[in-house]
């Protein structure tokens, strides 16, 4: 038991930054040297047993398909198994293509998330300046963004973006600007990564907005008040009160997008009609499912997966690690 | 105590892995051959569905009738995801139909999954079998076995406006090069229209261009296939397809991304002086509003005269190797694929049919097949006929080094020789 317990201080996700995390640290220290130590891992059961039926038992599928040469005819029975070790991830890093792909990848959902927490936060700030009814056409506008499914939110994007037909091409041709007669989104790579990023920040900022506006909401009046008696100004409340108050939840929120931005596919897949002009648009989840299912190599696909999955982790630790040596504990 | 602990944990980590291979099914051909009950088909489903029902419903009666206690179940599954459909019924042969319609292009990797059963014997005991176009059945055949009997065909052909050539006093394109210099002409005169329209991603339009000039995708050295794209013959053709998409025909800006279907929507459009599009195009031309404004002729090869050598694209029936009934199977494959029933699809559908004297006997009653059944005549061609060109395919290997040539992204040698490395991995990896 004792070599699990260190897991368990991070178990009460507390918003509470200092002392909060410290104090169940030490209660679950106690209890699990006394005679109760069974009894927290009782309660949690239930929550691992699906955790680890929904979620350890297909990534260890994943790690153990992309150990082996496994294609249509593997799954089918009629060509022998082969274990190939790590030849699959030897192949990947041995092909310039991956490494462009993961390269556009980690380009585009940067870009994705600084714009969607960018434009996210600016609206949410904004919006506890409104007048009420302005306040709630705003959200009702941007729900409406969130609520619509990537697939039709992308082909809206793509007619009115359309070369010839769509409307941004007819307005800007209209207003003088007789180059974009038409001129297609698409067909440059940086320009046709633009439009999509552009369609997931539209989508995605309202979860942002949504949940920046509620923590600001959180922040007690007295707080602001009290600094505002002190003589402090706007920005300086901004920065040394607002800020470190919505810690918690603008990592949250910026952990999300990252997770979010990085596993793009159907925006990609729809509005660069699969990856692009030569392929140039691909993003690491899109060159998975090209592998993987379209081209039936789901050994070469799983270990994309496995990549991917790693990365994802790797990038979410490194984030909280920098937060916690720059500030205070979560 | 840690230690060993987690000493404990990885090796039994490590055991599971290497002890639990992924899951594999068996799918072994059936070793039963019942005379009675269902025979399961599937065939695709058509945006115009009823007369293709009417067709085969008709067959279905006739085999009942000719076959005591059999039935035919036929189900009609969507194109888009017959992907999906095929994997599963391979993958779970208690749900896998016995008879199936299938691109003639899928049929390698589904031979290499272990899907279709080897009809050889069936063809060749076939009296109505020596028939059909050898060129056709050829796309069929993997180390001398046949695994599907082609149903119908589907070639392209140049479809030109008849009164745009005739404003600028142009003849009807008789080689490939005219073909580039009408093309040229009509849109220095025209500069709103596409000389032709041809895209980036219609490998099944690039495809006459690459073998007219004497090139190859691949040819079969030994027991492998050996990509010949970077021959100086393939180059060439290559460039004379890539010279199409430039600003003074047909703009990679515009024209880059056209799949083959795009092109055509182009024509019918009336945005185009000239296409490449298969029969299964011609009747919504036919029903466009440029209808009383166009032609077909077959698009030509490097001399006057000649036939540029088509792509033979088209569907087969199989029957499916996990069948319970093989032999009515078969028997349900041979009657559907007969002439007479490949003749009543072709006047309900308009699918050109696989057996060199129908062919002949259609293309001398509708005269808007002809160029069509010449094309046919005058023998076509066909991708590698092997597993791995699905996975090519789905890479866009073969797209994607035309799209990287008309985009600027590559010249002519590098792309082929890019392109020929990217299969020749893919080919190695049998």
């Amino acid at each position: 038991m004792t070599a699990l317990t260190p897991v368990l201080p991070d178990a009460p996700q507390g918003g509470t930054p200092g002392k909060g995390s410290t104090t169940a640290a030490r209660k679950s220290q106690r209890f699990s040297n006394g005679k109760r130590g069974l009894e927290p891992w009782l309660y949690l059961a239930p929550a691992f047993i699906v955790l680890i039926a929904l979620l350890g038992y297909p990534i260890f599928q994943l790690i153990n398909v992309s150990l082996y040469d496994y294609r249509q005819a593997q799954v089918s029975g009629k060509a022998p198994l082969n274990f190939v070790g790590l030849g699959n991830y030897q192949k990947l890093f041995a092909d310039p293509q991956f490494w462009t792909v993961l390269g556009n990848t980690v380009v585009f959902a940067t870009a994705c998330v600084v714009f969607t927490l960018l434009v996210g936060s600016s609206l949410a700030v904004l919006a506890t300046r409104l007048r009420p009814w302005v306040r709630s056409m705003l959200f009702v506008v941007s729900l409406g963004a969130w609520a619509t499914p990537a697939v039709t939110g992308s082909a809206v994007w793509l007619f009115l973006f359309d070369p010839t037909l769509g409307l941004v091409n007819k307005t800007l041709v209209s207003i003088g600007l007789t180059q974009f007669q038409g001129y297609s989104w698409t067909y440059d790579k940086w320009s046709a990564f633009g439009l999509v990023a552009s369609e997931v920040v539209w989508c995605s900022f309202p979860f942002v907005l949504v949940t920046v506006y509620a923590g600001i909401q959180a922040i007690p009046t007295e707080v602001i008040e009290a600094a505002r008696i002190d003589g402090a100004s706007m920005p300086r409340i901004a920065r040394s009160i607002m800020l470190p108050m919505l810690r918690p939840i603008v990592i949250v929120v910026t952990i999300q997008s990252i997770i979010w931005n990085f596993k793009i596919f159907s925006q990609i897949y729809i509005m660069t009609n699969g990856g692009g002009i030569a392929g140039q648009n691909l993003v690491l989840n899109v060159y998975g499912y090209q592998q993987a299912f379209a081209a039936s190599l789901y050994g070469l696909g799983s270990a994309l997966g496995v990549i991917m999955t790693a990365l994802l982790m790797v990038i979410t630790l490194v984030y909280l690690r920098i937060l916690k040596r720059t500030g205070e504990a979560l | 105590m840690k230690l060993a602990r987690s000493a404990a944990a990885i090796a039994i980590a490590a055991l599971a892995l290497t002890a639990c291979a992924p899951p594999t099914s068996n799918n072994a051909a059936s070793s039963s051959d019942e005379q009675t009950g269902t025979v399961r088909v599937w065939l695709f489903s058509e945006v115009n569905q009823d007369p293709k029902s009417a067709v085969v419903k008709e067959a279905v009666t006739e085999f009942e009738a000719a076959h005591n206690g059999a039935k035919i179940d036929v189900q009609y599954i969507p194109v888009d995801s017959r992907a999906e459909r095929f994997k599963a019924a391979f993958n779970d042969p208690s749900s896998a139909p016995d008879v199936a319609e299938f691109g003639n292009t899928d049929l390698a990797s589904y031979v290499a999954s272990g899907g279709l059963a080897d009809v050889t014997e069936d063809i060749k005991s076939w009296d109505e079998a020596k028939d059909l176009d050898q060129k056709i059945l050829d796309t069929t055949e993997i180390d001398g076995k046949n695994y599907g009997v082609p149903w119908f065909v589907g070639v392209r052909a140049l479809y030109y406006r008849t009164d745009l050539l005739q404003q600028l006093g142009l003849q009807v394109p008789k080689t490939l090069d005219e073909v580039e210099t009408v093309a040229r002409a009509i849109r220095a005169a025209n500069p709103d229209l596409l000389g032709i329209s041809v895209g980036g991603a219609a490998q099944f339009s690039a495809m006459p261009y690459l073998w007219a000039n004497g090139g190859e995708i691949a040819t079969k050295e030994g027991d492998k296939f050996v990509s010949k794209l970077d021959s100086a013959e393939s180059r060439e053709g290559v460039a004379a397809y890539a010279r199409l998409l430039k600003d003074d025909i047909c703009p990679a800006q515009t024209c880059a991304e056209f799949g083959g279907n795009a092109s055509v929507q182009q024509f019918i459009a009336g945005k185009s002086a000239m296409t490449i599009g298969g029969d299964f195009n011609y009747k919504a031309v036919a029903a466009s509003a440029i209808k009383d404004k166009f032609a077909v002729v077959p698009v030509p090869g490097k001399t006057a005269g000649s036939i540029a050598p088509a792509f033979a694209g088209g569907n087969n029936l199989g029957v499916f190797n996990s069948s319970e009934r093989r032999t009515l199977a078969a028997d349900f494959v041979k009657l559907l694929a007969s002439k007479k029933y490949q003749q009543k699809m072709f006047d309900s559908m308009g699918n050109l049919p696989t057996f060199s004297d129908v062919q002949k006997s259609v293309a001398e009653n509708n005269k808007q097949v002809e160029p069509f059944i010449n094309t046919l005549g005058a023998g076509t061609k066909f991708v590698p006929v092997t597993e791995n060109w699905s996975t090519i395919d789905a890479q866009g290997v073969f797209t994607g080094m035309y799209q990287k040539v008309v985009t600027g992204k590559a010249d002519v040698n590098t792309a082929t020789t890019e392109a020929a490395t990217a299969m020749n991995t893919a080919f190695g990896s049998k």
